[in-house]
């Protein structure tokens, strides 16, 4: 098996790592994204807390969420071991640069340390309430997840924290998504330029759909709607 | 016309090394970059002091040897060009140009800015070859060749071993040399019998140099002065791939 770690440990098998996993969370992100839109739902939250059952006890849902914990962490360690492999790389810096890459793309791990920051805020505020803090039961019998996030959300900074953060996401996107298929060795004439093009998309879309959630939620808490 | 340089000076692998500035004069338009140094070290040589050392050898654009980054871009700002062919009609009278070497761990600067680039020599030797029957010469076109092929093999072969892209990726990451050298040699049918054992090899010789991993920010294609295209990285992953999945071969 000695193979399989000497490919994972290359620098092209790194890359692999990190495409791979990165798509797997893209997918993770458009459907947490879909899902979440039930909080527009003008039903007091049922919708979203049943919707919050199904996706914290329905076993299936369960293993796919366990591969995303990991997948989460292995998207981490590899960056880290890839952003301090290029660190060495390049001992001495320039007293000059004129780059003619993206921001972006060379501030990858820098955007990827302003969403770890952003998902443990996040996952404390509801995934470890759920878990295992106090959290009343709504109408139906449901844990009322609804009502944190009505509260989290009702806060300005805790809109803004979210605003900030999801421009660091859509950044990380834009160069993420494209380029977790040049990693993989997918460029081709007939397909980069769709490719790119929809990665840009959904570099635009998802933070933006994610933006509205809280917006929307803290409009309302404040009775501007 | 005058201009103002700061060149990186250092004497050896082990100095520390600074920038130094010098003023020249009587650069004319239509020099070339690294006569517009030879002027200079002329005056240097004249006044008793080191004259700068640079590495250049054809002049012409093709031996990829004068490696130097000027004003933060690799071989200047003009696109598809080595410094030797950069004429100084690209810089107003009255500029301050910055001038320093390769910045890699693995091309270590021997003095000033020359850099050592045995690590790329390397990766060469690790899998840039094929195997040939000696005897009489092949009769030419007889191994019939797709066009496109052809043209991205030719394409590839351009690459002039210069080490811009090394120079110009943030990680020093040698993935675009590789990926021409791999890809040159991957899309012909003379480079079958060795096509897996090339790519792994010369992948672990990149790794082992000390060389950065893509991350696919396309600076090396932006400076490159022979326009080699990120699709050989593309190709040189999926070559690694191939042969690290999917064949006998052992990845070490
Ligand atoms: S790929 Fe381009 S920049 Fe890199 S060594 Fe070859 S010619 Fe120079
Ligand atoms: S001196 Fe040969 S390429 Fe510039």
């Amino acid at each position: 098996m000695s193979w399989v770690v000497n490919f994972f440990s290359s620098s092209v098998g790194k890359k692999v790592i990190m495409s791979l996993t990165g798509l797997f969370l893209c997918l993770f992100l458009a459907v947490h994204m879909s899902g979440n839109f039930l909080l527009l739902q003008d039903d007091g939250g049922l919708a979203f807390n049943e919707y919050t059952k199904f996706m914290t006890t329905f076993p299936l849902v369960k293993v796919v969420s366990y591969i995303t914990y990991a997948f989460i962490i292995f998207h981490i360690v590899d960056g880290i071991m890839l952003a301090l492999n290029n660190r060495k790389a390049r001992p001495v810096k320039y007293a000059v640069s004129k780059p003619s890459n993206s921001w972006q793309s060379r501030n990858m791990a820098l955007l990827g340390i302003v969403i770890f920051f952003f998902l443990v805020v996040h996952l404390k505020s509801f995934w470890f309430e759920l878990k295992f803090g106090h959290v009343p039961m709504d109408a139906n019998q449901n844990k009322d997840l609804y009502s944190i996030v009505y509260e989290a959300f009702s806060q300005w900074w805790y809109v803004a924290l979210y605003l900030v953060s999801l421009i660091a996401l859509g950044l990380h996107l834009s160069h993420g998504f494209q380029s977790a298929f040049q990693s993989l060795g997918l460029n081709h004439s007939k397909y980069t330029p769709f490719i790119k093009g929809f990665g840009l998309l959904f570099s635009i879309v998802i933070p933006l759909g994610f933006a509205i959630q809280p917006i929307f939620v803290f409009l309302k808490a404040t009775g501007r709607i | 016309m005058k201009l103002t340089l700061k060149i990186w000076r250092q004497r050896n692998s082990n100095d520390k090394g600074k920038l130094e500035t010098y003023p020249v004069d009587g650069i004319t338009t239509d020099m070339s970059f690294l006569e517009m140094i030879d002027v200079l070290n002329q005056q240097l040589i004249k006044d008793k002091k080191d004259p700068v050392a640079f590495d250049h050898d054809c002049r012409e654009g093709i031996c990829g040897m004068c490696s130097m980054v000027i004003n933060g871009r690799p071989h200047g700002p003009w696109e598809g060009t080595t410094t030797c062919q950069l004429h100084m009609r690209a810089f107003k009278d009255g500029d301050t140009v910055v001038i320093e070497p390769w910045r890699a761990a693995s091309f270590p600067v021997i003095k000033d800015l020359v850099v050592d680039r045995t690590s790329f020599d390397k990766i060469i030797q690790a899998g840039g070859y094929i195997s040939v029957n000696t005897g009489n010469a092949v009769d030419a076109n007889s191994l019939p060749i797709d066009k496109t092929n052809a043209e991205d093999a030719f394409d590839a072969a351009a690459c002039i071993g210069c080490g811009a892209c090394v120079a110009a990726c943030p990680n020093s990451s040698g993935m675009l040399f590789l990926g021409a050298k791999v890809s040159h040699l991957a899309l012909l049918p003379q480079g079958e019998p060795e096509r897996e054992k090339r790519v792994l090899n010369m992948m672990k010789t990149h790794d082992d140099e000390g060389f950065g991993g893509c991350t696919n920010t396309g600076a090396c294609e932006a400076e490159c002065p022979k326009g080699i295209s990120l699709t050989n990285i593309a190709r040189l992953n999926r070559e690694y791939m191939r042969a690290a999945i999917g064949s006998e071969e052992e990845v070490r």
